[in-house]
């Protein structure tokens, strides 16, 4: 059984919105499932049928080729040199990557990264399922609760960021407003202090992120069958273990999708950062995204964003194929 | 201290069908007052950004600074709306995002349904391999292809045109996978009888399957759509002149124009207006939107 992790990237530049869809199961098929073998082996009308196959994938193929391939030649080819746009790239072979290593804000902007994708992904997985738990709890309004949690998720985030921004804002922002009210006058200067800079973009995340990881859980709590509760109960089985024996084993597979498609996404962050603080103050919120946006395309630094991309691009997959190798461990029905 | 049902008449109402074990229901109901307390207090946090950007629309400047604030305007102001749309092209870009996100979204269908409807049901060598190759670009990370993309832009020409928000986008790996898995579910009797009468094979995918593939479509349609709508960082790098912005760069522009004293009444204004069409997008399309989820397969 093939799991099929998909995320939609209409195109692979644009935005990474954690649209995905995992799948465990194949589809029953009611069609002779086993494609043909060779072109020489194929009839009359099964060459036609295989010709036909290959034309309606002609769009995809193209796109692929032409928005994909090519650029991500292209992108590992730019990590190894000199280019400005200006003229055309000069190969300085590991130029770019020994700068990198020597370079603070490099390693400042990585370690902020992790500390984005790390305060982001777990959080957030946390309550969303917390969330869907006690939505799932048969009471009424799930409908109504589940369209709530969900608003930031579809709320534009520019919009999102200037809401937001007005919340931070130290003179007449919501949150120093609160504190006044409880006699803080001077309240913290939220985006604007170095070290509450970040800390309170994280939180800004959890609301932005929660209600689609809640969507997905809710959808996978639902489609437990009530068959398995009650063949607990009928065993004995208390609440903890109800949910430690039945509910997260079932919820494995949207857990883990959660889990790949999250961090995914964090490393990948660029919204916020831009919209809300442009990186600062002194750097404190600037991302990897943000960085490479920074250098290739504000100082013209193509090739050394193109080699930092592919360290971010690195980066991505070792914590995808760590995560892979985890889930035999845990997720269930999880089979290569 | 159990709660009864003759101090809380409106949990009492919702018990006679959930309520199995007479000795459960007294602290399963206190279990669903504190779950309806915490889930009320949360939909407050998250519901409430965005229900102080509708209000402070609403107000004048002078309302928004005040102290203790309030939550509804003294009087509505909808000439902060009018203010928007008469001093910033918002209806430009509204147009210009209506456009692309339409454009990509006709596009993302017709390409993912047809070569969604060649992997699921038609036979050719190769075919499982290159489905299976095609899957695995979905693993590589959009920010990495900025550059090349951009680079790739430039050559054509396209930097600050529609092209470059449009023709990149029209394909989509999650698209087709997602077709594939619903159109490999459609009895297979549906397409023979069209077969047995001659009709072509293009014939079949338009009247056949196409008519049968409505919801997943409907699904993503929502998706592909949404997901232009949002787009940032694409449309940052590619456009330059403000008649080709689309909703969210004319929205940050407006908003950081204003460095000092941002005037909170229009940017909440103009903020309202842009989330709006994607939100009766959702409200119309919610049982699409969680099918989506569903179907694609978390019944793992």
């Amino acid at each position: 059984m093939p799991i099929g992790i998909a995320v939609r990237i209409p195109f692979p530049a644009r935005n990474l919105d954690i649209q995905v869809a995992i799948s465990t199961t194949t589809p029953k098929t009611s069609v002779s499932a086993a494609p043909a073998k060779r072109w020489s082996q194929l009839s009359g009308l099964a060459k036609k049928e295989a010709l036909e196959g290959y034309l309606f994938l002609v769009p995809n193929i193209v796109a692929f080729l032409v928005f994909l391939l090519f650029p991500m030649v292209a992108a590992v080819y730019f990590a190894f040199t000199d280019y400005d746009l200006v003229f055309p790239p000069r190969f300085t072979f590991l130029q770019n990557f020994r700068v990198m290593l020597t370079d603070g804000l490099f390693w400042q902007v990585f370690g902020q990264t992790f500390y984005w994708a790390f305060g982001m992904v777990p959080a957030t997985i946390v309550f969303a399922l917390l969330l869907a738990l006690m939505i799932n709890r048969e009471i009424r309004g799930v409908l109504t609760y589940r369209l709530i949690y969900f608003i930031p998720h579809v709320t534009l985030s520019v919009a999102a960021a200037i809401v937001w921004l007005w919340v931070y804002h130290p003179e007449v922002g919501f949150l120093n407003m609160l504190l006044r009210y409880v006699g803080v006058e001077e309240g913290p200067r939220w985006l604007l202090n170095r070290r509450t800079a970040m800390p309170s973009l994280i939180l800004m995340g959890w609301w932005k992120s929660i209600g689609f990881a809640m969507l997905i859980f809710l959808a996978g709590l639902q489609g437990i069958p009530a068959e398995l509760y009650e063949a607990a109960t009928m065993d004995g089985a208390n609440p903890r273990q109800k949910f430690f024996g039945v509910t997260i084993p079932m919820l494995s597979p949207a857990l883990f999708f959660v889990m790949v498609t999250s961090i995914i996404g964090a490393f990948q962050g660029f919204d916020v950062f831009y919209l809300m603080t442009r990186g600062g103050p002194a750097n404190a919120t600037t991302t990897m995204v943000l960085h490479i946006y920074n250098n290739g395309f504000l100082y013209l630094k193509m090739g050394f964003a193109s080699a930092m991309a592919m360290v971010l691009f690195l980066t991505i997959m070792v914590f995808t194929v760590l995560q892979w190798g985890f889930a035999r461990n845990w997720v269930h029905g999880f089979a290569d | 201290m159990t709660a009864t049902p003759e101090t809380l008449p409106e949990t009492s109402a919702a018990a006679p069908v959930q309520y199995r074990g007479m000795s459960q229901s007294g602290s399963r109901r206190l279990g669903n007052m504190v779950t309806h307390a915490l889930l009320s207090l949360g939909s407050i946090l998250f519901a409430g950004p965005f229900v102080w950007m509708v209000m402070s629309s609403l107000k004048t400047q002078f309302e928004i600074y005040r102290f203790p604030p309030a939550l509804l305007p003294e009087s509505i102001q909808w000439i902060n709306y009018v203010v928007v749309f008469r001093d910033q092209p918002f209806a430009r870009y509204i147009g210009n995002s209506l456009f692309v996100s339409g454009c990509v979204t006709l596009g993302v269908i017709l390409t993912s349904s047809l070569a969604g409807y060649s992997f699921a049901r038609l036979r050719f060598p190769g075919r499982d391999r290159i489905f299976l190759m095609y899957l695995g670009t979905m693993m590589i990370p959009g920010a990495v292809l900025l550059i090349p993309s951009f680079v790739l832009m430039r050559a054509f020409n396209w930097l600050d045109t529609y092209y470059a928000l449009i023709i990149p986008g029209l394909v989509s790996a999650w698209g087709t996978f997602l077709m594939r898995q619903f159109m490999m579910t459609i009895p297979k009797e549906l397409e023979d009888a069209a077969y047995m009468d001659g009709a072509t094979r293009l014939r079949i995918y338009w009247t056949v399957i196409m008519p049968v593939s409505k919801p997943v479509i409907a699904t993503l349609a929502i998706f592909t759509f949404m997901g232009v709508w949002n787009e940032l960082l694409w449309p940052v790098i590619i456009l330059r002149t403000p008649e080709m912005y689309t909703l969210p760069i004319g929205l940050a522009k407006f908003q950081s124009r204003f460095p000092n004293q941002t005037p909170w009444h229009l940017v909440m204004a103009a903020s309202a207006i842009s989330v709006m069409p994607i939100l009766i997008l959702f409200l119309a399309g919610q049982q699409y939107y969680v099918q989506g989820i569903v179907t694609t397969g978390l019944k793992g």
